[in-house]
C-alpha cells in the first residue's frame, strides 16, 4: 500500500466490484498497477505489458480494455470490474464454472482477462455465435488452450445462464 | 513497465485545453485513448513532460449528420463507429471492426487515431476515400483543411503545438447510392495493415459511378488517396474491364516500403488485387440491389 502523498501523487476513487475503494497513485501509474498492487487485487495479470495479449483486462464502466494501457488517473471515479467480483457466496460464476467444466484453461494465465472479456460479451450478447465468441475475445492470448475449449466453455456459459438467468 | 513521470492535467472545457497547450507548447502531449501514446511512453519512445487528458471533454464524443455530411468527433472511440448506424456512409462501418481489437477499440479514438499518422492506419485510408476534412482549434481560432493536407509525413501532421484536432467532417455523397469496402491484409489479428484499401463508390440507377473516393494504408509515407484512379473511374459505367484498368492504376500510385511485413512487390500485387476484389463485390452489390 503507498502511503505517500505529495505532490506527485493524486487520490484516485473507483468503485471496484461493487465497492467504492481509494488509493495514492502517481499519474503515471498503470491501472493494472493500481489494481494490484495499491488496491490488493492480484486477479488481474499482467503478460506482456505493450498492449498486446489481454491478460490484464478488466471493464471499465463496464467495457473491457487492457489495463495495462489506461492511466490509474483516468479511472478516477468510474466503475471497474475484474476477476474478484465473479464468484458470488463462494459460488463460482457460470463463466468460471464453465471454464472448469469445458478446460476453458490450462496455466491459467490468460484466464482472468478472458472471463472479463466474455463476462462482457454475454451482457451485451446473451447468445454469441461461435464466430462472435471468437470475435469478441480476438484481443486476449492463450498460450495453452488453442482456444477450443475456451470458446466452448463461453458457449456453454451462455446456454446455462439462458436457463437460470444470473446476476451478471 | 511504466513511462516517465509527467504532469498530469484533465481539463474540463477546450478554452483550458488552449491554455495548457499555449503554456506547454511541445513538451506537452494530448492523452486521447491512449492507445498508442501510451505504448510509446512506456517504452520511453515518448517521454512528454506534461499530459493533457481530454477524456473529460464530452461535446467532441458525439456525431452530428445533417444534408451536407456527418462530424465526427475527435473522441468517438473506434468501438463506437463500428457499433453505429452510417447509412450514407457505409465504409466507417465496414473499417472499423478491423483496427487492432476489441479491447484497442474500446479505448482508440479516431482523431488520436489520425493525429497519430501511421501511415499503415484504417481510418486514414477510410477518411481519405471519403474525402474528410479536419477541423483543428487553438485559442487563435479554428481552420479546417483537407485529410490531404493534415498528413505530412511519416507520424507528422499539420498540427501545431498549441491546437487540438477536434472535428472530422465526412462530405455526403451527392447523387447516388454509396457502397464501400475495406480490405485488409494483417499477419494476425490485431496488427496494422500490411496492405488496407478502402474504397467508397457513388453509383446512379443506370450504374455510372458518380463519385469515388479510393484510400490506401501501408502504401506510402502517408495513408494515401488514389486520385489517378478514381479520375478513371468517375463518369463512367462500373465494369469488369474498368475495374481491371482501375486495379492496375491504384497499385501504381503506391510507394510502399519492403518491411517485416512484407516486400514492396508484395504490397503492390495485393493492392492491386484489393482494388479489384472490393470493386467487383460493390459491382455484384450493386446488381443484387437492381434485381431486387
Ligand atoms: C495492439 C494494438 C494494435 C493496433 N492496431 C491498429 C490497427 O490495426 N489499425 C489502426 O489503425 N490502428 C491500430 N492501433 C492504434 C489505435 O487505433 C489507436 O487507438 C490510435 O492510433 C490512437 O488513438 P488514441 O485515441 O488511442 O490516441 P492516443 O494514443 O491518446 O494519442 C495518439 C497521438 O495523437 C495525439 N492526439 C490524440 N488525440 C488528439 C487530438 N484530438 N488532437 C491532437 N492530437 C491528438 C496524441 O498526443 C498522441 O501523439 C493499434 C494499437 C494497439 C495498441
Ligand atoms: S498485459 Fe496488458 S495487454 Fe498484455
Ligand atoms: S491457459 Fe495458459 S495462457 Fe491461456
Amino acid at each position: 500500500m503507498e502511503s505517500r502523498k505529495d505532490d506527485t501523487h493524486r487520490m484516485v476513487t473507483v468503485t471496484i466490484n461493487g465497492e467504492m475503494r481509494q488509493g495514492l497513485a502517481e499519474p503515471r501509474k498503470l491501472l493494472a498497477y493500481f489494481i494490484r498492487e495499491t488496491l490488493g487485487l492480484t486477479g488481474t495479470h499482467v503478460g506482456c505489458d505493450t498492449t498486446s495479449c489481454g491478460a490484464c483486462t478488466v471493464l471499465l464502466d463496464n467495457e473491457p480494455v487492457k489495463s495495462c494501457t489506461v492511466l490509474a488517473v483516468q479511472a478516477d471515479h468510474h466503475q471497474i470490474d475484474t476477476v474478484e467480483g465473479l464468484e458470488t457466496d463462494n459460488v463460482l460464476h457460470p463463466l468460471q464454472q464453465a471454464f472448469w467444466d469445458n478446460h476453458g484453461l490450462q496455466c491459467g494465465f490468460c484466464t482472468p482477462g478472458m472471463l472479463m472479456t466474455s463476462v462482457a460479451l454475454l451482457q451485451k450478447n446473451p447468445h454469441p455465435s461461435e464466430s462472435e465468441i471468437r470475435h469478441a475475445i480476438s484481443g486476449n492470448l492463450c498460450r495453452c488452450t488453442g482456444y477450443v475449449n475456451i470458446v466452448k466453455a463461453i458457449t456453454d456459459a451462455s446456454h446455462k445462464m439462458q436457463q437460470e438467468p444470473a446476476e451478471v | 513497465m511504466f513511462p516517465n513521470a509527467f504532469e498530469y492535467y484533465a481539463p474540463e472545457t477546450l478554452d483550458e485545453v488552449y491554455g495548457l497547450l499555449e503554456q506547454y507548447g511541445d513538451e506537452a502531449k494530448i492523452l486521447a485513448g491512449g492507445q498508442s501514446l501510451l505504448p510509446m511512453m512506456k517504452l520511453r519512445l515518448a517521454a512528454p513532460s506534461v499530459l493533457i487528458d481530454i477524456g473529460h471533454l464530452a461535446n467532441l464524443s458525439s456525431t452530428t449528420e445533417t444534408a451536407e455530411g456527418l462530424t465526427v468527433g475527435a473522441l468517438m472511440r473506434h468501438k463506437a463507429i463500428e457499433t453505429g448506424h452510417w447509412q450514407r456512409y457505409p465504409l466507417l462501418g465496414e473499417t472499423a471492426p478491423w483496427i487492432a481489437d476489441p479491447l484497442v477499440r474500446n479505448r482508440g479514438t479516431i482523431g488520436g487515431a489520425l493525429a497519430h499518422a501511421d501511415p499503415a492506419a484504417d481510418w486514414g485510408a477510410a477518411l481519405l476515400a471519403l474525402n474528410a476534412s479536419v477541423e483543428i482549434e487553438s485559442r487563435i481560432g479554428t481552420r479546417r483543411m483537407t485529410l490531404e493536407e493534415f498528413f505530412i509525413d511519416l507520424y507528422t501532421t499539420a498540427l501545431e503545438p498549441q491546437e487540438i484536432l477536434t472535428r472530422v467532417v465526412i462530405p455526403a455523397p451527392k447523387t447516388g447510392e454509396t457502397f464501400a469496402r475495406y480490405l485488409k491484409l494483417e499477419r494476425k489479428v490485431g496488427d496494422f495493415a500490411v496492405v488496407g484499401v478502402a474504397i467508397a463508390v457513388d453509383l446512379t440507377s443506370d450504374g455510372t459511378i458518380a463519385n469515388a473516393g479510393i484510400g490506401m494504408a501501408a502504401m506510402s509515407g502517408v495513408p494515401l488517396a488514389a486520385h489517378q484512379t478514381t479520375s478513371i473511374l468517375v463518369g463512367q459505367h462500373l465494369t469488369p474491364a474498368l475495374i481491371k484498368e482501375a486495379s492496375e492504376s491504384a497499385c501504381l500510385e503506391g510507394d510502399p516500403q519492403s518491411d517485416r511485413r512484407g516486400s514492396a512487390e508484395y504490397k503492390h500485387s495485393m493492392a492491386r488485387i484489393f482494388v479489384e476484389r472490393g470493386l467487383t463485390q460493390i459491382l455484384q452489390q450493386w446488381r443484387s440491389t437492381q434485381s431486387a
